[in-house]
C-alpha cells in the first residue's frame, strides 16, 4: 500500500460544536493524517480566537491555520477598536468573509463557538463553500458522517454542562470508532460566562463499542485468549 | 550568542532531568519530497541540502522531466530528528543528498543555522529548503530583534515561514523541523509544505520519518537526560539512515540550550569507506612537456621609495 507522504497535510477529523444551558462544549479528535500517515496523533484543533471565542479546524490543516490566524488578529483589533469583547456572531462572520470570498482556493471546515454577553453560548457552523449557519449544534468534519443520526437521537435543548460534554465525548469517540481520519485523543473546550476550561480525554480511556477490543500490550495477548473475550459494555 | 553552555551544565550538575523533545526531519527519499506531506509534487526531485554549486545549475536548468518529474534537483531523502528537552531542543539529520537515485551529496548539511538560538532542519528540495531557511528568513528573524536588542523568538521564524510557504500554496517543497530556545522557553515546530504547522514535543518528518518515528514511540519518554536525549536522536536517524533508501551517510546534531548551542556536525559517521588502496592513486603516463613560453600579460613596474613618507 502506498502511504503517499506527498499528500497534503489535513485534518481528517471529527469536530463538534454543542450549545448548552449557559454556554457551549466544543469537541475534536487529534488526528492529523498526511495520505495513510498521521502525521501528527495529538493535534489541538480546538484553536482560540479570542478570549471567549474558540474555532474547531478541519480539512486541510494550513488553509484552517491561515484563515484562524488572520481572523484572530482581525478580531484582536476589533477588541482594540470596540473596547470590549468580540462577539461570536462577529468571528463567525470574519471566517465566513475569508471562506466565501476565497472559496476557490481554500478547503476546510469551520465551527465557530463562544459565548458573549449578548446572546449567551452560540454555536456557528461554517462548511466548505462559505455559508455560515447558526445553529444549536454542528458537526464537521469527515467523522460527522457517522454522528448524524446519533445527534438526531441524543440531542436535547437545556442539557446541563456535564450532559452536553458527555454527549460530545461520546459522539467524537463513536466517530473515533468508524472514521479512518479521526483517532487519537479526545479535546474538549468548554465556554461560558465563567470563563474557558479545556479537557483532555485520552483515546484508551474512552468507552469501548460495538466489537472493539480493549487494548493490548501485545498480539500474542489477543492471539492466545481462550475464546472471543466478552463485549464491553 | 556566546555561551559557554552554563544552563546545560547546571540542570546536569544538579541532576535535573531534562525533557527532550524529538523532532525527526526526513526528506522523501525518491520521488523526492519532505517526507511529511503535501509536497504534492511527487517528482523524484527534491534537492538535498547543502547541495553545492555543483547541482545548482541543475536546479535551475532543469527543464521539465520526460517521465513526469519536474525540475531533477538532488532528492534530499534525509532523516531528520529534532527532540525538545525541557530546557533546550536537539536536532537531528542524516547527511544524504540524492537525485534521483544518485546520492549526490554524501555529506551534505540539513540541519541551517537561522538565528543564534534557532536552527531549522530542511527536508525536501534542496534548493528550497536552502533559499527558505536562507538569507532573506536570516535576516528577517536576525534582524527583526535587533532594533530591541533581544533574541529572536522561535514563532516569528515560523510565522515568517509559514506566511511563505502557504503563499506558494506548497510548491516551494520545504518541509521543516524548526528547533530553538527563547525567552520562552525551548520550542519545536514541524512546518510542511503547504504552510501548516504543528508543535510537539518531539516530531520526524521527511522519507524516513517513519523509521525514525517508531524508535522515538518506542523509546521516548519525558525527563530524558542531555546525554540519553542525543543518543536516542542519533538512533532515531540511524534507523531511517539503515531503513530508509532516500537517506544515509552520517548523523548530524544540533543541540540548543538557553544561551548556549552546539552544532555536533557528523557526531557519528557510521558509514565509513571501508576499501581505500593504500598504494593510491598512479597515473601511468605521463604528460610531456613539449615547450615553455612566457608571455608576460603586464608590463612589470618596479617601485622605488623616494622622499618622505605623508604624513597622517
Amino acid at each position: 500500500m502506498d502511504l503517499n507522504l506527498d499528500a497534503p497535510h489535513s485534518m481528517g477529523t471529527t469536530i463538534i460544536g454543542v450549545t448548552y444551558n449557559g454556554g457551549v462544549v466544543l469537541g475534536a479528535d487529534s488526528r492529523t493524517s498526511t495520505g495513510m500517515y498521521v502525521a501528527n496523533r495529538a493535534s489541538d484543533k480546538i484553536t482560540q480566537l479570542t478570549d471567549n471565542v474558540y474555532v474547531c479546524r478541519s480539512g486541510s490543516a494550513a488553509d484552517s491555520q491561515v484563515v484562524s490566524d488572520y481572523v484572530r488578529y482581525f478580531l484582536h483589533q476589533h477588541t482594540i477598536q470596540l473596547g470590549q469583547p468580540a462577539t461570536v456572531k462577529v468571528s463567525a462572520n470574519l471566517i465566513r468573509m475569508l471562506a466565501y470570498n476565497n472559496k476557490n482556493m481554500l478547503q476546510t471546515g469551520l465551527i465557530v463557538g463562544g459565548w458573549d454577553k449578548y446572546e449567551g453560548g452560540k454555536i456557528y457552523g461554517i462548511p466548505l463553500g462559505g455559508t455560515v449557519v447558526e445553529q444549536p449544534f454542528a458537526i464537521e468534519g469527515s467523522g460527522s458522517s457517522y454522528l448524524y443520526g446519533f445527534f438526531d437521537l441524543a440531542w436535547k435543548e437545556n442539557m446541563t454542562k456535564e450532559e452536553a460534554e458527555q454527549l460530545v465525548v461520546k459522539a467524537v469517540s463513536l466517530a473515533i470508532a468508524r472514521d479512518g481520519a479521526s483517532g487519537g485523543v479526545v479535546r474538549t473546550v468548554i465556554i461560558n460566562s465563567e470563563g474557558v476550561t479545556r479537557n483532555f480525554y485520552p483515546g484508551d480511556k474512552l468507552q469501548l463499542w460495538h466489537e472493539e477490543l480493549e487494548p493490548q500490550n501485545s498480539l500474542l495477548d489477543i492471539l492466545n485468549a481462550a475464546g472471543p473475550e466478552p463485549m464491553a459494555m | 550568542m556566546s555561551g559557554v553552555g552554563d544552563g546545560g551544565d547546571e540542570a546536569e550538575a544538579l541532576g535535573v532531568e531534562v525533557v527532550f523533545f524529538l523532532a525527526v526531519v526526513g526528506a522523501e527519499a525518491v520521488g523526492g519530497e519532505v517526507g511529511a506531506d503535501a509536497v504534492g509534487f511527487g517528482d523524484p526531485a527534491a534537492a538535498g541540502e547543502g547541495v553545492g554549486e555543483l547541482l545548482l545549475p541543475l536546479a535551475l536548468g532543469a527543464p521539465a522531466g520526460v517521465g513526469g518529474s519536474a525540475a531533477k534537483t538532488a532528492v534530499m531523502a534525509n532523516t531528520a530528528t529534532a527532540r525538545d528537552r525541557s530546557d533546550g531542543v536537539i536536532l537531528g539529520a542524516d547527511t544524504r543528498a540524492t537525485e534521483g537515485p544518485i546520492a549526490a551529496d554524501k555529506n551534505c548539511e540539513k540541519i541551517h543555522y537561522m538565528a543564534p538560538n534557532i536552527y531549522c532542519c530542511g527536508a525536501g528540495t534542496a534548493a528550497d529548503t536552502e533559499a527558505v531557511t536562507g538569507m532573506s528568513f536570516l535576516t528577517s528573524v536576525c534582524v527583526a530583534s535587533l532594533p530591541d536588542w533581544r533574541d529572536s523568538r522561535v514563532i516569528t521564524a515560523l510565522t515568517l515561514l509559514k506566511k511563505h510557504l502557504f503563499s506558494y500554496q506548497g510548491h516551494v517543497s520545504a518541509a521543516l523541523v524548526l528547533g530553538g530556545v527563547d525567552i520562552t522557553g525551548p520550542h519545536l515546530h514541524t512546518i510542511y509544505p503547504h504552510g501548516s504547522t504543528d508543535t510537539l514535543p518531539f516530531a520526524t518528518m521527511g522519507s524516513g520519518s517513519l523509521a525514525a518515528m517508531s524508535v522515538f514511540e518506542a523509546k521516548y519518554k519525558e525527563g530524558l537526560t542531555r546525554d540519553e536525549g542525543i543518543k536516542l536522536v542519533a538512533e532515531a536517524i540511524c534507523s531511517g539512515i539503515f531503513n530508509d533508501l532516500g537517506s544515509g551517510s552520517n548523523v548530524d546534531i544540533c543541540v540548543i540550550t538557553k544561551g548556549n548551542k552546539e552544532y555536533l556536525r557528523n557526531y557519528m559517521e557510521p558509514n565509513p569507506r571501508t576499501y581505500v588502496s593504500s598504494k593510491g592513486y598512479s597515473f601511468t603516463k605521463k604528460t610531456e612537456v613539449l615547450r615553455t613560453k612566457i608571455t608576460p600579460l603586464m608590463e612589470r613596474v618596479e617601485i622605488t621609495e623616494v622622499g618622505e613618507a605623508m604624513e597622517e
